[in-house]
């Protein structure tokens, strides 16, 4: 978990307003390279948004993002060569329920980084082998558990080659006996030296494999830093009350 | 009539073998098969024309912008409401009423052009909406995973929207294949000489009335089951687990 | 009629529109008669039919289903043309409006037949059941349990088989039914203005058709039972 000085991403004073709700007043945060950050915070406080707005899947309202030295939001940028250096993983895994799991991770590399088919099924085996999925390399996703879509989801993702992998809730729609498999690759993405924002309300895998944690409540950030000062320590009153709450669900921090 | 005055009984026993009779006269079969061969070549023209149409409205609904929105639903609205023989009608003297009022002697189409551009619009609307309900069922958030790679909008449409809207149509376009097929019976009223017509004349010929058109019915019959089959069977092929339609409508009627 | 219609200059469309239009109505009507005795027909036959198919004996299912096949296989304009061409060699002549209601009817019966079986099945289980042990007959169960529900639930595919009916009651014209379509055919056989007749009907059709379908949107929003909805 080596976390280098290069700043991979930077979020200067982002806002996001959905009709009279202002669901990001102002967030700013960088993040370092081979840096694994998890933000956590109750639903409903723009956790997702946030994430959606790096990669522009959400058009902010207002505020900056650099990726490396490029910046992002500015009106110049083709937005679709910034999204193939971005790697995002869904709630809901959004697997092409028309395409093999194998043509899952294949197309992005085909037809939008321009690969031969055989270059592209090289590096999509080798993705999916990462992942532990080979030899469902051509299951459909109506045959696969969530557990295994999931994993194909990231594989796709990892397949682009990205700067920084942005997942969001990506065990929130799991079966709880499910949600280890994909935590576990995610934990050797992060030991490998991944740069990596998780949306989550998984506090164990925050805890034991981040490097930082971000607590965000109401579309503001509260609380940021290292998970001995935030779970062990923490300074704002806000975080001191949600992880009492969540310790008393689960009876301490798992 | 000739049949008229006779009793049930002697009815069955006389007229039905001269009728049965007429079922092994070669010229009668190969005036229907005639019939048969325009009746598909109606039918298959029609369709692609509606197919084509048809995705291209379903995609202006969807992703249009509203102008083209409400565009494409009024088009769709206005052909569901108008019934097929009364177009059929009105386009084709509608087409000789502008070629004399204007002398434009390309418009004089022949009856079969005529068909195939009227039933062709028609069926669009119809096949519009099964794209249209294909389209909305699939998933959006797989959209969102396609943009989230780096593909664009054109992309998007033609590597996730299409091959799982047409894969998702294709029951829908089964009974549309089925009320499509029987309405074509109707281009009598214009003059083009398809199966129904071919019955028509052969019974005024032979004044087999009865057993013609049973005859001719059960060629429909056998022509919709052939077509309905092949679908099905390209659904199986094409198909992938998880990835099903519905049929709900057959050309405007629940079925 | 006649001195309102002078105030359109001669030969002008209008002018003939307003000219045709008492004739013209008078079609319309027929029309109205022959979808309303046609959906008539099919309704009870449907029914028929679809008691048949759920509830009937082997043979009973048999010929309810070869019936159905047929029917929905078939085009509606040859279930016609034997009707009307057809049945006199077995000494039935029909005038065309009745062979016209027949032919319909009796070819809407067969779709509706399917949308009440579907209603009934969807219905049918549990409710027989606790039907049955108050003690009812099959009979009374169906008539005062089953078929009250399965007539709510087939209420929107039924009003949109009244629009289709109402649509392919123009097809009647081919047999010489005295509806909108053929007597719009009269009129332009005598003035051979073509076209713009039939545009005129055309354009009947269409106000019906729109305004129908919007009157019967209203009646099935005013008729919904909340839970009780055709999945």
């Amino acid at each position: 978990m080596a976390v280098s000085s290069e700043i991979v991403l930077r979020v200067e004073d982002l806002h996001k307003r959905y009709g009279n709700e202002e669901v990001l007043k102002g967030v700013s945060f960088t993040v370092r390279q081979g840096e694994a950050l998890a933000i956590i915070g109750p639903s409903g406080t723009g956790k997702s948004t946030l994430l959606r707005c790096i990669n522009r899947l959400t058009e902010p309202d207002r505020g900056r993002i650099f990726l490396e030295e490029t910046e992002i939001t500015s009106a110049h940028i083709d937005i679709n060569k910034i999204r193939q250096q971005i790697g995002f993983v869904f709630q809901d895994f959004n697997l092409f329920a028309h395409l093999t799991a194998l043509d899952n991770v294949r197309l992005g590399l085909m037809k939008v980084k321009g690969l031969s088919k055989r270059e592209a099924t090289e590096r999509a085996m080798h993705e999916l082998a990462r992942v532990g999925l080979a030899e469902k390399a051509h299951a459909y996703p109506a045959q696969l558990s969530g557990g295994q879509q999931q994993r194909v989801s990231i594989a796709r993702a990892l397949a682009m080659d990205p700067k920084v992998m942005l997942f969001d809730e990506p065990t929130s729609a799991l079966d709880p006996e499910l949600i280890g498999e994909v935590l576990q690759v995610m934990q050797e993405l992060a030991e490998e030296g991944m740069t990596m924002i998780v949306v989550t309300h998984e506090m164990g895998f925050a805890r034991s494999v981040c490097d930082e944690v971000i607590f965000m409540e109401k579309g503001v950030i509260v609380e940021q830093g290292p998970p001995e000062q935030v779970f062990l320590n923490p300074q704002q009153p806000r975080t001191r009350q949600f992880l009492s709450k969540i310790s008393e669900l689960y009876g301490g921090v798992r | 009539m000739r049949s008229g005055g006779r009793a049930l009984v002697s009815f069955e026993g006389g007229c039905r073998i001269e009728g049965l009779e007429l079922l092994k006269n070669w010229d009668v079969w190969k005036q229907l098969l005639q019939g048969t061969l325009v009746t598909v070549e109606l039918t298959v023209s029609l369709l692609a024309v509606g197919l084509v149409l048809g995705v291209l409205v379903a995609l202006g609904q969807v992703y249009g912008p509203r102008p083209l929105a409400i565009l494409c639903f009024g088009y769709e609205r206005f052909f569901r409401a108008m019934p097929i023989v009364v177009l059929l009608v009105v386009v084709n003297y509608g087409l000789v009423f502008v070629a004399n009022t204007y002398q434009w002697d390309w418009l004089r189409w022949p009856p079969f052009a005529v068909a195939v551009l009227v039933f062709g619009l028609h069926s669009s609307a119809y096949q519009s909406q099964i794209f249209r309900g294909a389209i909305l069922a699939i998933k959006p958030g797989q959209l969102l995973a396609a943009r989230a790679l780096g593909m664009t909008r054109l992309q998007t449409m033609r590597y996730i929207v299409l091959p799982q809207a047409l894969r998702l149509a294709i029951p829908g376009w089964s009974n549309e294949y089925s009320g499509v097929l029987k309405d074509t019976s109707f281009v009598f009223a214009i003059g083009v000489t398809e199966l129904f017509r071919q019955g028509w004349q052969i019974a005024q010929r032979t004044r087999e009335f009865f057993l013609i058109f049973i005859t001719v019915a059960l060629i429909y019959l056998m022509l919709t089951y052939l077509g309905t089959g092949l679908l099905e069977l390209v659904e199986r092929v094409w198909g992938v687990p998880g990835l099903a339609g519905q049929r709900r409508e057959e050309h405007g009627r629940v079925v | 009629m006649t001195p309102f219609c002078e105030t359109f200059p001669e030969g002008s469309f209008l002018r003939l529109a307003c000219d045709s239009a008492p004739r013209l109505l008078a079609g319309l009507a027929t029309t109205f008669q022959l979808t309303i005795f046609a959906i008539g027909l099919g309704l009870v036959g449907g029914v028929l039919l679809a008691l048949g198919r759920v509830y009937g004996n082997k043979p009973i299912y048999w010929v309810s289903t070869a019936y159905v096949q047929f029917i929905r296989g078939t085009p509606v304009l040859v279930q016609l043309f034997l009707i009307y061409y057809g049945l006199p060699a077995f000494e039935i002549r029909l005038d065309s409006l009745t062979a016209a209601i027949v032919g319909l009817g009796l070819n809407s019966a067969a779709y509706q037949a399917e949308y009440f079986r579907g209603a009934i099945q969807a219905i049918s289980r549990g409710q027989m059941l606790a039907a049955r042990a108050i003690g009812m007959t099959n009979l009374q169960a169906i008539c005062y349990v089953i078929l009250p529900q399965a007539l709510r639930l087939v209420i929107p595919p039924w009003s949109n088989e009244l629009i289709y009916t109402l649509k392919y009651s123009s097809v009647a014209f081919i047999i010489g039914a005295p509806e909108l379509m053929a007597t719009g055919q009269i009129i332009a056989s005598r003035n051979f203005r073509y076209f713009e007749v039939f545009l005129i009907v055309a354009c009947i059709y269409l106000v019906c058709v729109l305004v129908i379908s919007k009157l019967l949107d209203v009646v099935e929003q005013k008729l919904k039972i909340p839970g009780l909805e055709m999945r």
